[in-house]
């Protein structure tokens, strides 16, 4: 029954990459064609190496059509070990997880990647000890703890020749000057410094090197309590009030302690919220948002509507598609952040108040919520370079702890939580919302969020900077000469071709209008013209706050009024927050100017390039978003080619001949999973629904009605 | 208190084009307040009266009303800007009095207005006097025309287009465009005088094999006479769309020689040899009850050369109940906990992925399994003119222009009797009716979802649809009255009316969708999957001022910049190779055309 060309063996070999190693394979591995129930696949070899899983189809020779859209280091089959979600066994017709020591190997193996994909491949016709090998192989790379060391990055890093300069635009925050630069840009060098306090990192292995503080914070003070306590500066508004971020200190049972570290915070407080400082807003981001179990819990639920083994689990899950959608918690949780940045976005813009996140690291919502700020009030946040920046300025540099939430090393689940992923999921609600106000598309946020699980760039592979910079050195290695040079996942062209880089920039977008110097004021006060209401929202909330009570007495006592307000807790909208929302709604949008968000019910969607691109039940043939995206570039081709062409007569230099074709012809025929998946799907059957709901149990009288009743027996005759 | 947005949503609605017109028409008998109250030609002001409008999103706006024999119109007195309520007569659905004579509180007292389009109005007017019962009495008589023996606003409409929107269908050559009649299909005129079937067209396309006798024999046999014609012939394949309506078999499983003889010419006549199938639009057990009252489907023994499927669409009851809860969770707020919860317990959605579902079964049979397809429901004018005139759409890309959608409506709801007064209540106090259902509304929802999944593949935008469902209440032209072409030609309203088509096609490029790119011959499919479907939140939620999608749309406007940008270097690229021509006598190659300039491509990236 194996059909397949025996003899042939042709040496199909992997593509590996400098450092990579090869450490099983198995042959007569049959794949299946997700793409229907049936069991169509190919034949060919499973290998897993200690960088990916891969897949070498034994007929893959007939590569003609290459696809527009191709990841260089990761390929249509393969899986880095860190993309691997789950992986299951299928023993007699039932799926079983599987984890570490196996002692029976399954007939199917079914992989669940963090980026959607699904898997299925067959090992019945492959000899026993290849399937052991392979099975036990991809299980232990993929799914056991593991050393920071023993990560791919660091024999890529030394195996492969660095030879990008990385001058990108992007700014990476590891110098004093890049943050000097930031405060400039912002206009917040009046008020705040940027230190060098950690610089051997003796204030705190969790904070970057450089950062930026009040300028009355002195030296001392940061130093007190390893930076906590310290506020810390993420960004200044074009009115000078300033986001800023603050870690708190641990749950103290010492009772002397705790009553110091309060006399210390509040001695802090009382110096920020003097003049020239503005009236200081707290939010206690612990409190008033999910908690990052929620998250992971939420994130897990939603995750698995779209891992779908076959058409059948497809239909039956849309039966109940939006309860099953509801009950994930997931668009709740982004409809909550997107309010909560919006809520900090009001104090900021409308009422001038500095804002003061407070998280327990403030490494994690208070990096979604002031990267949502800036997305949403900086436009320089919403190009490319500007959005990078920011990643790497509040999240890589301000020490997001990547490795612990994406499990990098299958270390401890407890720490796992997708933030780094909420956030992409909120920008890509205002994405979807605004598409003129970016300079890049939704593609790039998708494959962002696939390389979060690409270890050849150092970006998301570390806890802190500091974490990086110790192992950057290479000692351990003594083979190795010299620290290692990591790649960054910003310098776009290690992944993909220009021709493939295209698909990441929005053609919709149209670049901010650079004023001159003398220009600047007007252009600011129209920005801002378009931003102001009345001043009289600025109502004090008569709402508790989130401290804890006697702090918050405390505090009160301590202050008086200038630090009287907190930002309220999510459960009712304030009033304010209502207003300065209908009013921004209710004027015409300025792509440059702040943006907010839109999160009502129906407006939170879900992010369907990137949880439906490997589904081909949902696939639209000639549909979807990319179908006016194509139009709209393959008319700004044209209008290029025009200009040209004016050019050329301009100068009447005659060329008749044309040579180039635009890049998407016959753009009515790509599928809406372009450009991921690329379903050869011949012919155009329509996908039929194989399960539907019939069940109408409160209307059942309604139901046996008949349209109109009308007694056709007697019309008879 | 009411925010600058409310003038703009409110305007964003029904009658744009109105206003533009009654300003050109400021004769002496304009009202005396002011010249910027719309008025169509023929348009007469009944009363006007000071109100306070309770609008839900914003609160009391103080206003003055001016009622017409058309529509109500609300202008606010102290609002900056304006607060305006343009609101045709035709939408009320039902007019209630709220509160007594001796009703305490602030704005207790007045009238409550409920609309077929996803709206109440609540009007508070003062108690002194009886006050209310004039603006009642007026508004009652001019909402219900038809039960106070006053007629439609259409018929008193003298309004003028450059296009006749009467002329757009013509069933001859419809036919025609589809290759009919030919050696299997012939033109029957058995009906002109809707001797026959009084709810179906007078031109109908039967097998060549059936002669007119045959047909008389066979609507004995079907449900209010609809036999099973021709709605659709596929070019290549040549099966053919069918519609009728249910067999009448009742209890005792009554069988028709004729019909059954009738059912075969038909499976014949594609030349394929293949069986029938016959869609039942009902779910299997309504199809079994309709047995007791006569009606039923056509059974195994009866039929062996057909294959019967049911498709669960549910009546019009459960439709109609489905739209109530959906406008319950969307007016005037939009729920806000549990939204996806609160929509699916609607159904409303399920619905739309159920008739989308079993068109794409009909398009996909004939297309593919190139065997001829009959459908029916019960009587063939409600889930039947869903399904053959959505499986059209997908099969036939000319009913994705503007003017093969007008045919497709004219053709398979119109001209087949879909009873559009029964379902909409055109101008009938009866609010309460069960015939009213949205199953028209629910059509236009399941183009929509088509329209939304493929951007690029109509060639009207969404403001062709919303004006086709206003005009669907309005009774400004003569289009959607009456439940039968019978009757409408009895009234003869294409002689005293106007038609929907003319305002549309005298002004196509509102209408028309910027990214429309013709491809003949396709087949569109659309996924029925609730993880594509999605709430019209543009029709359903379009009067609550937070939810409002960006007019224009952004994306639409920066194509169109770049068309214009592109026609503009087509132009000047043309004048500068005549005149380069003219210099250098020697012509070249630089004879380039529009489609052969597209070369060149810099990455602009």
């Amino acid at each position: 029954e194996i059909h397949i060309k025996e003899p042939i063996e042709k040496e199909v070999n992997p593509h590996l990459l400098p450092g990579e190693l090869l450490l099983c394979e198995a042959s007569t591995v049959y794949k299946y064609v997700q793409e229907d129930g049936s069991n169509r696949g190919t034949y060919g070899k499973l290998v897993c190496t200690n960088f990916k899983i891969s897949f070498l189809d034994d007929d893959s020779a007939s590569d003609d059509n290459e696809p527009q859209f191709k990841n260089k280091i990761v390929g249509e089959n393969d899986i880095t070990l860190q993309c691997v979600d789950q992986i299951y066994g299928v023993y007699d017709e039932k799926k079983k997880l599987l984890t570490g020591q196996l002692r029976k190997y399954p007939e199917k193996l079914i992989i669940y990647c963090k980026d959607l994909r699904v898997f299925n491949f067959c090992l019945r016709y492959t000899k026993e000890e290849e399937v052991k090998r392979i099975v036990s192989g991809i299980v232990h790379h993929s799914q056991t703890p593991k050393l920071l060391k023993r990560l791919f990055l660091f024999s890529y890093a030394s195996a492969a020749p660095n030879n990008t300069d990385g001058r990108n635009q992007t700014v990476m925050f590891e110098t004093l000057e890049d943050w000097r630069d930031e405060l400039e840009r912002t206009k917040g060098n009046v008020k705040y410094k940027a230190v060098t306090t950690n610089e051997g990192y003796r204030v705190s292995e969790k904070l970057p090197l450089y950062f930026v503080v009040p300028i009355c914070i002195s030296e001392e003070s940061i130093l007190k309590y390893e930076g906590r306590g310290i506020p810390i500066w993420c960004w200044s508004c074009h009115n000078g009030a300033a986001l800023l971020k603050m870690s708190t200190f641990p749950k103290e049972q010492d009772d002397s302690t705790s009553q110091m570290q309060k006399a210390f915070l509040d001695g802090i407080y009382k110096t920020i919220s003097k003049p020239p400082y503005e009236l200081l807003k707290m939010d206690d981001l612990s409190s008033s948002l999910p908690s990052l179990q929620d998250i992971q819990t939420a994130y897990t639920r939603f995750k698995q509507l779209f891992l779908i083994d076959n058409s059948t689990d497809f239909w039956a899950t849309d039966v109940k598609w939006f309860s099953l959608l509801e009950s994930t918690n997931w668009l709740e949780i982004i409809r909550r952040v997107l309010k909560k940045a919006m809520e900090v976005a009001e104090c900021l813009e409308i009422q001038h108040t500095n804002v003061l996140l407070i998280e327990e690291s403030a490494t994690d919502l208070c990096c979604v919520i002031s990267s949502l700020v800036q997305v949403m009030m900086d436009s320089y946040s919403r190009t490319k370079s500007g959005f990078q920046s920011l990643i790497q300025k509040e999240w890589v540099i301000g020490g997001h702890s990547f490795l612990d939430r994406c499990n990098h090393l299958h270390k401890s689940e407890k720490e796992e939580a997708p933030v780094f992923l909420l956030l992409l999921n909120c920008v890509w609600q205002l994405v979807q919302q605004y598409p003129p106000a970016f300079e890049f598309t939704e593609t790039y946020l998708t494959v962002l969020s696939d390389s979060l699980y690409v270890p050849i760039f150092s970006t998301f592979f570390f806890n802190s900077q500091h974490q990086r910079d110790t192992n950057k050195s290479g000692e351990s290695l003594k083979t190795q000469s010299g620290p290692f040079r990591f790649l960054t996942v910003w310098d776009w062209s290690v992944q993909f071709e220009p021709k493939a880089l295209a698909f990441l920039n929005n053609p919709l977008y149209a670049e901010k209008p650079k004023p001159d110097r003398s220009q600047r004021k007007t252009a600011r006060f129209k920005h801002q013209r378009q931003l102001s209401l009345p001043l009289t929202q600025a109502k004090p909330s008569t709402k508790r706050g989130f401290f804890r009570e006697e702090t918050d007495h405390l505090i009160k006592n301590i202050l008086g009024k200038r630090i009287g307000k907190f930002i309220n807790s999510s459960d009712e909208p304030p009033n304010s927050l209502r207003e300065f929302y209908d009013s921004w709604h209710s004027k015409p949008v300025d792509y440059h100017g702040l943006l907010l968000p839109r999160i009502d019910g129906p407006e939170i969607k879900v992010w369907a390039q990137r949880y439906l691109r490997w589904i081909p039940e949902a696939q639209l043939h000639g549909g979807g978003t990319i179908a006016t995206a194509a139009k709209i570039l393959d008319l700004m081709e044209e209008v290029q080619s025009l200009q040209v062409k004016m050019d050329e007569e301009h100068s009447q230099s005659v060329s008749g001949d044309a040579h180039s074709v635009p890049m998407l012809r016959n753009s009515a025929r790509l599928s809406s999973l372009f450009p991921f998946a690329l379903l050869q799907r011949q012919s155009v059957k329509p996908a039929l629904p194989t399960s539907t709901w019939k069940d109408l149990e409160d209307e059942d009288d309604l139901v046996k009605r008949d349209d109109e009743f009308v007694d056709l027996s007697g019309d008879m005759l | 208190m009411a925010s600058s947005s409310t003038s703009k949503y409110n305007s964003n609605s029904l009658e744009n084009s109105s206003s533009k017109q009654a300003s050109n028409l400021k004769d002496g008998t304009n009202w005396e307040q002011n010249e910027e109250i719309p008025r169509l030609p023929g348009e007469t002001r009944v009363t006007d009266k000071d109100v306070i409008y309770m609008c839900p999103f914003n609160g009391p706006v103080k206003g003055r009303v001016y009622i017409t024999n058309y529509r109500l119109y609300l202008r606010s007195v102290e609002n900056d800007p304006v607060v305006i309520l343009n609101v045709p007569l035709g939408v009320i659905s039902r007019i209630e009095k709220m509160g007594g004579a001796s009703s305490r509180g602030e704005n207790s007292y007045g009238l409550d207005i409920t609309c077929k389009d996803m709206r109440n109005l609540r009007f508070a007017l003062k108690q002194e006097g009886h006050s209310r019962r004039d603006i009642f009495e007026v508004l009652t008589k001019y909402a219900f025309p038809q039960s106070h023996s006053l007629p439609f606003f259409a018929f008193v409409n003298e309004e003028k287009f450059p296009e006749n929107g009467w002329m757009v269908y013509n069933p001859m050559s419809e036919y025609r465009r589809q290759g009919l009649p030919n050696e299997r299909w012939r033109v029957t005129f058995i009906n002109e005088h809707y001797g026959l079937c009084d709810t179906y067209p007078s031109l109908l396309v039967v097998p060549y094999n059936a002669t007119d006798d045959d047909l008389k024999k066979v609507a004995a046999f079907r449900s209010r006479n609809r036999i099973p014609v021709l709605s659709w012939i596929h070019p290549e394949t040549q099966a053919v769309i069918m519609r009728c309506s249910q067999p009448l078999v009742g209890m005792s499983g009554k069988r028709n020689k004729d019909d059954e003889r009738y059912l075969d010419i038909i499976r014949e006549a594609n030349g394929q040899i293949s069986k029938l199938t016959i869609y039942d639009a009902r779910p299997n057990v309504n199809a079994v009850a309709n047995k007791a009252t006569g009606g039923g489907y056509e059974g195994e023994d009866a039929y062996p050369n057909a294959e019967l499927s049911f498709l669960d669409i549910h009546n019009i009851h459960v439709m109609r109940e489905s739209l109530k809860k959906l406008k319950d969770i969307v007016y005037p707020n939009v729920e806000e906990s549990h939204w996806l919860s609160s929509l699916e317990s609607t159904h409303w959605l399920e619905h739309i992925k159920l008739v989308l579902t079993g068109a794409i079964q009909v398009a996909d049979k004939v297309s593919s399994g190139r065997s001829s397809v009959l459908v029916h429901c019960s009587d063939g004018w409600d889930r039947t003119a869903q399904l053959t005139s959505l499986a059209m759409l997908m099969l036939d890309s000319y009913y994705r222009t503007i003017e093969g959608f007008e045919v497709l409506v004219q053709k398979e709801w119109l001209s087949f009797g879909h009873k559009f007064a029964s379902r909409i209540g055109h101008g009938d106090k009866n609010h309460a009716d069960t015939d009213r259902s949205p199953i028209f509304l629910q059509f236009i929802d399941c183009v929509w979802q088509m329209s939304k999944q493929f951007p690029t593949a109509f060639e009207f935008n969404e403001q062709f649809l919303i004006t086709i469902l206003d005009h669907l209440y309005s009774c400004r032209f003569g289009t959607f009255l009456y439940n039968s072409e019978f009757l409408r030609e009895k009234e003869k309203v294409a002689d005293r009316t106007l038609s929907l088509w003319s305002l549309i096609n005298s002004d196509k490029s509102k209408y028309t969708n910027a990214f429309y790119s013709k491809e003949l011959n396709r087949a569109l499919y659309p996924v029925a999957s609730m993880r594509h479907l999605e709430l019209w939140v543009n029709y359903y939620i379009r009067w609550n001022p937070r939810i409002r999608q960006q007019q224009p749309n952004p994306v639409e406007q920066r194509y169109l910049e770049l068309l214009a940008l592109r026609d503009d270097y087509i132009r000047r690229l043309e004048e500068l190779q005549i005149t380069n021509n003219s210099k250098i006598s020697n012509s070249s190659a630089s004879s380039t055309s529009p489609s052969q300039m597209v070369s060149q491509v810099q990455t602009h990236f």
